[in-house]
């Protein structure tokens, strides 16, 4: 089932143009984060490369433009397209593993809640629903607030990138379980469930060797578009000020860094980090649009 | 019974779905627990090496009835014996519970879709560790997909790419990989086009008769029970009707209902049959009429029916009315639990 | 004088894999007020029959050969505008499930009197009126108060006596029925059959009936079509086909029903099983199964060809 599904979908995936299109996007940026220490022409870390008499050299385009630096410079001489596939990494760092903390939640919740019912069903689901009326930054506030609060100045900045992906991650399991358990609550009642009930095999078993390969089709779109949400809620939070330190930006740390200089003129420091993210969580979006659809069996 | 050897054996079993409101709207509206009584004081036995069937139209408890003989539900009251013992004292065994399996109906439910035919087969073997992993294991699923007419390749692939009837081909190999002595099948071939059905019932009778293989067998068919059942037990909202030895009661039946559903079967003979107006439609398990529970739709129903629930008893096999009492099942004999019956103006048809 | 003229039907389906001919030139006529069942087991082709003829159907399945004619109207080129009012008004449907042909959300009355308006033109007051005695027609207690209620609050014959009084307001010459007591018990089953019959002869409608159940069949059609593979291969009276089978799949078919009255020691199984649509065998396509299959079988596909009353697909009814 799972050789005839991938066929199927890179069937539809060369037939959709959003689709490719989005894919090509994506591809070309998670290799640059990726590949970002080889492929960077610089690196915007290393304070020693820094020239002041770089900064503010504007995009290619625009008079006094420099090819070693295609999209301008900070007012501190940083390159905006390097510290752009650096800012990529961290963002796309924490989002998959949000995203990842998220699912492995999600499912064990969902699996144990659809499975086992009553009570145990009946609390779990009133937890993700209380955690739903928080909005998910309030809730990574709260939870790198009190964690902040709790931990050693000292450790704050190197664990704070763990902090941020375990707040992001706490906000957005409750989706993903409440999805998990309704399609295990479909499974459980289904013959092949009670075949394995009638010779003993035990619960926590079934629930991981049967159902659980059953329901994981719609986490997978699920995450793909919670993906894109990690990603702009942590852009969200650097921008306000409360995610990830200076020493390890993200673009949205980036965009921050470069909203102050929008009105004075250079305004390439915030618009190409900004617009790397916008097409980064679009491309993901549409992505996981089409991933919907296409695993729709209705639709096929 | 006392001579031949009890399978498995029910006493006044009874079973009930809770299908009361939710905790909050009951304490709110003050609304008394709802039940769903889905098997009402069931009787029956299945001896060794035979097939009883039951059989009934929707709601009629056939399916509860099915899932209580293989311990997939707890009886409410009453007792279930399995070769003696008490069911739930047998199911906590597993070398007890492996001698009992079961039959689905959906052969499109019934198997994992995302698990190769071959692991879905061992899943019984390797639960019980019958069979150590590696070549035995290999050779032992081979041997149950041959016995069930598929090819050793079969096992290499997935559920979706077989049709109806082979699924339940392999359905039935997967019931069987545990070596079991009884099985429960639940309509087994109710989804399955009138060819295909005649294969599975032919591989099930040969089956039984190689492997002496005790069936409980479940349908709403007639026919096909016809065809597959040494004993038939008819039941009607949760209660046995009528219950004996399947040909008398196929041919002589007692019951008004059994009559009626007997009547009510499109019949290949029946070119051209007008048919007169049948009354009425099974009522809602969860409020049945009191009394016998078919007097509504009953020609003979008289004011005790309306307010006496008819017990089981012992009806001689021949066609003339009259009934002895007790309790005792004679061997070849057919119990009724119908007043008009027992007061002997059932009469011919 | 023929109502509805089948002749050399061909649809088929494009997929990915190529493309599959899920009907081969099928043609039957039926006149009027016939009851003429169309029997077949799964993936014969029997329920895209009846939806090719009413215009419905599901893409990419598309008619790629043949005509349909009511009377003197082409349904197969007719625009879709004009078809949409043929059906309702000159064929009615019954499927097989009551809760997907009723709209849950409107009264059963609604249903009725908006079918019989649309179709018949008729006032508010002569619809309902209309109405009610159609639901009373059908055998609903009390239809002058029933005609308020909601499909939910029906059991499910219930359910299936208001889609045949639905199908039937309109007054059409024809109703095509897919496997309508399918879903239903069998005490229910016998009731709806019966109904179905006395309102076609009442009315003079003719009745397409589409199902696996031979037994149906049997009691309620005056000739009968078995299809197999997208194909018919025979057709005939009813007594006919079921008593003296000429066709070698009708005959196995026949064979492998249990009968109520005896115990067999072994019913008749027809190894292999219906061929899927993409690997339908050269020539005659039961071929493979067929125990008097011939060389000639296997390259050339037999047309039906008459013997006595019956048709039947099979170079055998030639020698």
């Amino acid at each position: 089932m799972a050789r005839a599904l991938d066929s199927d979908l890179l069937y539809s995936l060369f037939r959709s143009p959003v689709a490719i299109v989005s894919t090509i996007i994506l591809l070309i940026q998670v290799l640059g984060a990726a590949l970002a220490p080889w492929l960077a022409p610089h690196d915007p870390m290393d304070l020693a490369s820094l020239s002041l008499l770089d900064s503010f050299r504007p995009p290619l385009g625009m008079a006094d433009a420099d090819w070693s630096n295609p999209l301008g410079t900070d007012n501190q001489g940083r390159d905006v397209l390097s510290a752009i596939m650096y800012g990529l990494r961290i963002s796309l760092l924490v989002g998959v593993c949000a995203v990842g903390f998220a699912v492995a939640v999600g499912i064990g919740v969902g699996l144990l809640a659809g499975y086992a019912g009553g009570a145990i069903d009946a609390v779990l689901m009133r937890i993700a629903d209380i955690q739903l009326t928080f909005p998910s930054i309030l809730t990574a506030l709260l939870v790198d607030g009190v964690i902040g609060a709790a931990l050693p100045r000292t450790m704050h900045d190197r664990l704070q990138i763990i902090v941020i992906i375990f707040a992001i991650g706490i906000s957005l399991w409750p989706s993903l379980a409440r999805t998990v358990r309704g399609s295990t609550l479909v499974e459980r009642n289904k013959d092949y469930v009670l075949a394995a009930r009638v010779i003993g095999v035990p619960a926590w078993r079934i629930m991981a060797t049967h159902v659980l390969p059953n329901v994981i089709g719609p986490v997978l779109v699920i995450g793909t578009l919670g993906l894109g949400l990690a990603i702009g809620a942590e852009a969200t939070l650097s921008f306000l000020g409360v995610g990830l330190p200076p020493t390890q930006p993200s673009l949205g740390t980036l965009i921050r860094f470069g909203n102050d200089f929008l009105f004075s003129g250079q305004w390439w420091v915030t618009i190409f980090p900004g617009a790397a993210l916008v097409l980064l969580v679009l491309a993901i979006n549409l992505l996981g649009d089409w991933l919907r659809d296409a695993l729709n069996p209705r639709l096929r | 019974m006392t001579r031949v050897q009890s399978m498995l054996r029910g006493r006044e079993v009874s079973y009930e779905f809770d299908v009361s409101h939710p905790l909050l709207r009951r304490i709110v509206s003050r609304a008394p627990r709802r039940f769903l009584r889905a098997v009402d004081e069931v009787t029956f036995d299945v001896a060794r090496g035979t097939t009883l069937s039951l059989v009934g139209e929707s709601g009629c408890g056939k399916s509860s009835v099915a899932r209580l003989a293989v311990g997939l539900y707890r009886p409410k009251s009453g007792e279930i014996r399995f070769d003696g013992q008490d069911l739930s004292a047998a199911r906590a065994q597993p070398a007890l519970r492996r001698r009992m399996n079961m039959i689905f109906q959906d052969p499109y439910a019934s198997l994992n879709p995302r698990w190769r035919v071959r692991d879905i087969v061992a899943e019984p073997i390797r639960t019980f560790r019958l069979v150590p992993e590696g070549a035995a294991l290999r050779a032992r699923v081979d041997m149950l997909l041959a016995q069930v007419g598929l090819a050793s390749r079969d096992g290499e692939r997935y559920p979706h790419e077989f049709s109806g009837g082979q699924r339940q081909r392999i359905s039935i190999a997967r019931a069987l990989s545990s070596e079991p002595a009884f099985l429960v099948c639940d309509e087994p071939t109710s989804a399955l086009d009138v060819s295909v059905q005649a294969q599975v019932l032919n591989l099930m009778r040969d089956l039984q008769a190689r492997l002496g293989l005790t069936y409980l067998f479940i349908s709403h068919n007639l026919a096909v029970v016809r065809h597959m059942a040494d004993r038939l037990g008819v039941m009607y909202l949760g209660r046995i009707v009528e219950i004996g030895a399947a040909d008398i009661v196929l041919s002589a039946p007692r019951h008004p209902y059994t009559r009626l559903l007997l009547d009510a079967v499109p019949d290949l003979q029946g070119i051209g049959r007008a048919r007169g107006p049948v009354g009425g439609e099974v009522p809602s398990p969860i409020a049945p009429p009191p009394g016998c529970a078919f007097h509504p739709r009953c020609p003979l129903a008289n004011d005790r029916c309306r307010i006496e629930k008819p017990r089981l008893i012992h009806a001689s096999g021949g066609a003339s009315g009259g009934a002895s009492g007790g309790a005792s099942e004679g061997a070849g004999g057919v119990e009724v639990a119908c007043h008009a019956v027992e007061e002997g103006r059932g009469g011919n048809r | 004088m023929t109502l509805l003229r089948v002749q050399d039907l061909t649809v088929e389906i494009p997929t990915r894999r190529g493309v599959l001919r899920a009907l081969d030139r099928i043609s039957f006529d039926i006149g009027p007020g016939e009851i003429i069942g169309v029997v077949g087991e799964s993936g014969a082709g029997k329920s895209l029959t009846g939806a090719a003829i009413i215009g419905l159907l599901a893409p990419p399945g598309r008619i790629a050969g043949g005509s349909v004619a009511l009377g003197t109207d082409r349904l197969d080129t007719m625009p879709p505008e004009r078809l949409r009012r043929i059906r309702g008004r000159r064929i009615g449907m019954i499927f097989q499930d009551p809760l997907t042909t009723l709209n849950p959300l409107y009264t059963v009355g609604r249903q009725l009197t908006e079918t019989l308006q649309t179709h018949l033109g008729l006032s508010d007051t002569e619809a309902r009126k209309r109405a009610v005695a159609w639901l009373a027609e059908v055998g609903i207690p009390a239809p002058a108060q029933r005609i308020e209620a909601y499909p939910h609050e029906f059991s499910g014959g219930m359910r299936q006596r208001v889609v045949i009084a639905l199908a039937l307001c309109a007054e059409p010459e024809l109703v095509i029925a897919d496997e309508p007591t399918t879903a239903l018990d069998v005490s229910i089953q016998a009731q709806i059959i019966g109904l179905l019959k006395r309102l076609s002869r009442d009315r003079g409608t003719a009745v397409m009936l589409i199902t696996h159940d031979m037994g149906v069949i049997a009691e309620t059609a005056d000739r009968v079509a078995v299809m197999y593979a997208g194909r018919i291969v025979e057709v005939g009276p009813v007594a006919d086909v079921i008593g003296r089978p000429v066709h070698p799949y009708t005959d196995g078919l026949m064979a492998s029903i249990p009968p109520l009255t005896h115990r067999m020691d072994r019913l008749r199984q027809i190894d292999g099983a219906m061929p899927r649509l993409d690997a339908i065998p050269s020539g005659c396509a039961f071929h493979p199964r067929c125990r008097f299959a011939m060389e000639r079988c296997r390259r050339e596909r037999p047309d039906l060809m008459p013997i006595g009353a019956t048709s039947a697909a099979c170079w055998l009814v030639q020698t």
